[in-house]
């Protein structure tokens, strides 16, 4: 657990480095969050997957995994992966300030 | 490397759906994770990519105490159908994909798939035989030299 300052905002970060509280979320910390996780600059695309994420897990709780982005999201996986190299669930989580998705497939 | 995982090259050495599927979850967990992940499919491990036989992978009714079954009523005919249409019907639930689409999905998110060359000599299959994300036939030695750097694991 960490506590960092980015955007003027005080956050506290797991381990894993996910916001522990999600509403306290917004765009410019999605920005910061992706540049360390040297991503960047975020395409609509990305956006489309990190709204995506942030609507899933407002209404079900939790993101999708993988395999779900791929057929609700409307881009595919091979793209998903170009898009986020190292996890598109996790990363896009990740940055979209949503609690990493536990699914195994 | 420190304390984390950054490549896993997975055997599937055998031709059962409880033989393939772990290998299976575990390279596109690995993906998940952003983990580089090889598959290499060895033996009867290479019909979960025989293009005319990954649709019809079946659970071992037979020598499987797992199955909690007498082997005796798993000799009876259509036995191993039944539990692996048992089987897909709770994978189903739990939103586990059938192989076709699972191995499609693997290959999308950039696992390499190879098919073992004494294997694929021993059983007189060719390239042509194998699904279309097979990326190519490789000896021991050149799988021993894209696994190099990561962990292997045999199933």
């Amino acid at each position: 657990m960490s506590v960092e300052t980015i955007g003027g905002v005080e956050l506290e970060l797991n381990d894993e480095g996910f916001l522990t509280d999600p509403s306290q979320w917004n765009e410019d910390i999605a920005v910061e969050l992706a540049r360390r996780e040297g991503i960047g600059p975020l395409t609509d695309r990305h956006w489309q997957i990190i709204r995506f994420m942030r609507s899933e897990y407002e209404t079900k709780g939790s993101g999708p995994s993988v395999r779900m982005l791929g057929k609700t999201s409307g881009v595919p996986i091979k793209e998903l992966y170009e898009l986020f190299p190292k996890g598109p669930a996790k990363l896009a989580a990740k940055i979209a300030g949503i609690p990493k998705p536990r699914g195994c497939i | 490397m420190g304390d984390t995982i950054e490549k896993v090259s997975i055997i599937i050495s055998k031709g059962s759906l409880e033989g393939i599927y772990p290998g299976l979850i575990m390279a596109n967990g690995a993906r998940a994770e952003g983990i580089e992940a090889n598959l290499f499919f060895t033996f009867f491990g290479l019909d979960a990519i025989h293009a005319k036989r990954l649709d019809h992978i079946k659970v071992a009714a037979v020598g499987n105490p797992g199955m909690h079954m007498a082997s005796l009523i798993g000799v009876l005919p259509g036995m191993s159908a039944i539990a692996t249409r048992m089987m897909e019907r709770k994978m189903e639930q739990f939103d586990i994909p059938g192989i076709p689409e699972f191995m499609e999905m693997i290959a999308d998110t950039g696992c390499g798939m190879y098919a073992c060359k004494a294997s694929v000599d021993l059983f007189g299959f060719t390239k042509g035989d194998f699904i279309p994300q097979v990326q190519d036939i490789i000896t021991v030695g050149e799988f021993y030299a894209k696994a190099a750097g990561g962990e292997i694991i045999f199933t």
